[in-house]
């Protein structure tokens, strides 16, 4: 359990952080939805595209032992290994057994929202291996020791100024006179001090946007470049992925290819996207020496089932958080866990159970603007709807519970309101952090709080519980 | 480990309703991986000729990458020269090893290493398999002729391609390489590169840069155009 040490600087600029946030929530808000139209405009077959996407995960999903096999084998016939994990306890121990026997001190990743999901970070520092998120987002939140906001943008809740103050803190061997008065000086300074962390990792780690079942391939698309330096630099390449992944073909991967960066960022296609395919030759002089693929269940399998297989399409695109009208009020950290906005709601008690839906904040305007923009055309208002239906059946989702969701959901709006309470509202987080652990997820993170990552009061973190309990299932 | 796999195998075909595959079911699905099917290929990835030239310009400087025409490969030398004149950067250059052929000293005033690149190396010179014109990418592979660090280590890349190997789209350059390295088979790792390193994390402002290279110009090996 771990407290990090509170942050009075940024208390004194909350009122100055809240502003900002919520004027780039705006501005993402605006500008994203602009930038995806113009993409798409570019671009007239997409709604086409978009049944012919969904077409190929449903069909991957249909046949998902078959392609995992044949991914697995293709993996393994190019000098790879894959490495099956039933839930996230056991991907957390493959990749630090992985690591150890690299002899791995330092790790670096890539963005990758499914190790947030089975909290690799915390899991590699209590055991001595430092791992670094070197998207340049994911870095600032890790130095600050936050979550990410949005799956595109983690840093979206910070200013610049914040940054840079964040970096004087966590960077005392530069000259403390030196200006980081812009975002490109604040780039600089991150670029320099990643750039070592690169070339001296003992380790590599990336997510995978896709896994081609037919090369055994893992996709992994970027704009900054990093996760090219992580897969290249470091004598071992571990990627984490959950297996909903795989698709069959490089033409599958292709055309969904088309849909994502235009629905995300609306480029039309990302930077960087590098189809990973096994150990290189001898005779290559770059890339690692050994290959491994963590492939994570963690609730999957289960999805496959019911009513929420649709949700396994999701492409982590981002279109449906960028277009949704209650994340652009309260932002990514309200919803407590990795996955945000509508896929978040769908996602999180998917993959942690019933109980843990009751954890989101149950506001949803139903305006369907979601669905209407989701490129994999999932259904999110319909299993939202599901999902608050089951919990209604089931009772799970106590008064105390809502009372509690809406006040958060309100202070994120009202700083000021939020410190006068605090005292007031430690009680109402010890009750319900007995069932979450922690709370460096709400809204109190970023430049709302001095507290940062507070533990709830007797609690073991709500993945140990919950590890638990599938345990006793069993 | 094994059986989690066994598990989570058996857990997917629980959730599926079924179990394992029927022979006949597996190779209809063998049939497609063995000669996948191209989906609808959109408009803009079609075409051939000038048409893809021209396509290709357009979309990979709407991607904040810089374009050069040369004539031939031979000129290869003179364009970065001047390239790297034009921006005020070094002229000492790290090349891929399958430009070794193209007389890089002799009268551009550049020296040339060739080989991976390495943490010093401030210029980086390759060349790509192909280019797609649906969206101005460079298709480039990994391998001792074409080692990948140097697409992004350094600050700058500069990247040759010939205007013959130019396509409409992603699939057709599958194909090509399917063709040239036989089916199945892959290099290490096959990148698509549209324009320079790039973030809007801090504040949604656009910066290039971040970790790659800071600024990519491709050298057009196009000895009919204009
Ligand atoms: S649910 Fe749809 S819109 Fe949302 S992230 Fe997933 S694929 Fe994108």
């Amino acid at each position: 359990m771990k407290v990090s040490s509170p942050r009075f600087k940024d208390n004194a600029r909350e009122a100055l952080a809240d502003a900002a946030l919520r004027e780039s929530l705006r501005s993402f808000t605006r500008s994203f939805p602009l930038k995806r139209q113009e993409a798409i405009a570019r671009l007239p077959e997409f709604d086409q595209l978009r049944d012919i996407g969904r077409a190929i995960k449903d069909h991957s999903l249909e046949h998902l032992d078959f392609y995992l096999e044949r991914f697995e084998a293709q993996v393994t016939a190019r000098g790879g290994q894959v490495h099956w994990c039933r839930d996230a306890a056991e991907a957390r121990e493959t990749i630090l057994r992985l690591c150890r026997e690299a002899g791995a001190k330092t790790v670096t990743k890539s963005k990758s929202m499914v190790g947030e999901e089975i909290d690799l970070n915390d899991h590699l520092e209590t055991h001595g291996i430092q791992p670094i998120e070197t998207d340049l987002g994911e870095y600032i939140i890790q130095v600050r020791e936050e979550s990410p906001s949005h799956i595109l943008a983690p840093a979206i809740h910070l200013s610049s100024g914040q940054i840079a103050d964040t970096f004087r803190d966590k960077h005392p061997e530069l000259p403390a006179q030196r200006s980081l008065d812009d975002p490109q000086t604040v780039l600089e300074e991150a670029r320099a001090v990643l750039r070592n962390k690169f070339l001296n990792a003992d380790v590599g780690l990336t997510g995978a946007n896709f896994l081609i079942a037919e090369t055994g391939s893992v996709v992994v698309v970027t704009n900054e470049g990093n996760a090219d330096l992580v897969m290249t630099l470091p004598k071992t390449h571990i990627v984490l992925a959950g297996l909903e992944k795989v698709v069959p073909t490089l033409e599958d991967g292709t055309t969904i290819l088309r849909l994502l960066a235009r629905s995300s960022t609306g480029q039309d296609t990302a930077t960087y996207t590098t189809f990973c395919t096994g150990l290189g030759a001898e005779d290559d002089p770059d890339g690692p020496d050994a290959l491994h693929i963590v492939l994570l269940d963690n609730g999957r399998s289960e999805m496959l089932a019911g009513a929420f297989r649709e949700m396994l399409r999701c492409i982590r695109c981002g279109a449906c958080l960028n277009h949704c009208p209650v994340y652009a009020q309260i932002g990514g950290h309200a919803y407590g866990w990795v996955y945000s906005g509508p896929m978040g709601k769908v996602l999180t008690p998917g993959l942690l159970g019933l109980d843990h839906a009751a954890d989101l904040p149950n506001a949803s305007s139903f305006c369907g603007k979601c669905e209407e923009v989701c490129p994999m055309r999932i259904p999110l208002p319909k299993m939202m709807r599901s999902w608050r239906e089951r919990q209604f059946e089931e009772k799970r989702t106590p008064a105390r519970a809502r009372a509690g969701l809406r006040l958060w959901a309100s202070l994120a709006r009202r700083p000021a309101l939020y410190r006068w309470v605090m005292g007031l509202t430690f009680g109402v987080l010890g009750r319900m952090g007995r069932r979450r652990g922690r709370f460096r997820r709400m809204p109190f993170a970023g430049g709302w709080t001095a507290v940062r990552d507070f533990p709830a009061p007797e609690g073991k973190t709500f993945l140990a519980q919950w590890a638990e309990r599938k345990a006793s299932e069993r | 480990m094994s059986d989690a796999r066994k598990d989570i195998l058996e857990r997917i075909r629980a959730g599926l309703g079924r179990g394992p595959l029927a022979e006949g079911a597996i190779s209809g699905l063998e049939k497609n991986l063995a000669a996948p099917t191209r989906h609808l290929i959109p408009e803009r990835g079609r075409g051939e000729g000038r048409a893809l030239v021209d396509r290709f310009r357009a979309e990979a400087e709407r991607a904040n990458a810089t374009i050069a025409r040369i004539a031939a490969r031979e000129d290869a030398p003179a364009g970065v020269a001047a390239y790297l004149k034009e921006h005020g950067l070094p002229t000492a250059i790290r090349a891929a090893p399958a430009l070794e052929n193209v007389s890089w000293t002799e009268q551009n005033g550049l020296t040339a290493g060739f080989g991976q690149a390495g943490a010093d190396d401030a210029v980086g010179v390759t060349q790509a398999f192909a280019g797609v014109a649906e969206t101005g990418t460079l298709v480039t592979l990994s391998g001792p002729q074409t080692p990948s660090s140097l697409n992004f280590l350094p600050d700058t890349h500069i990247v040759l391609l010939d205007s013959a190997r130019i396509f409409a789209a992603y699939e057709d350059v599958w194909t090509r390489l399917r063709t040239e390295l036989g089916s199945g088979e892959m290099p290490r790792a096959v990148t698509w590169i549209a324009g320079p390193s790039r973030s809007a994390d801090i504040e949604l402002k656009l910066l290039l840069g971040v970790h790659g290279p800071r600024r990519l110009h491709i050298l057009l090996i196009d000895g009919q155009g204009g």
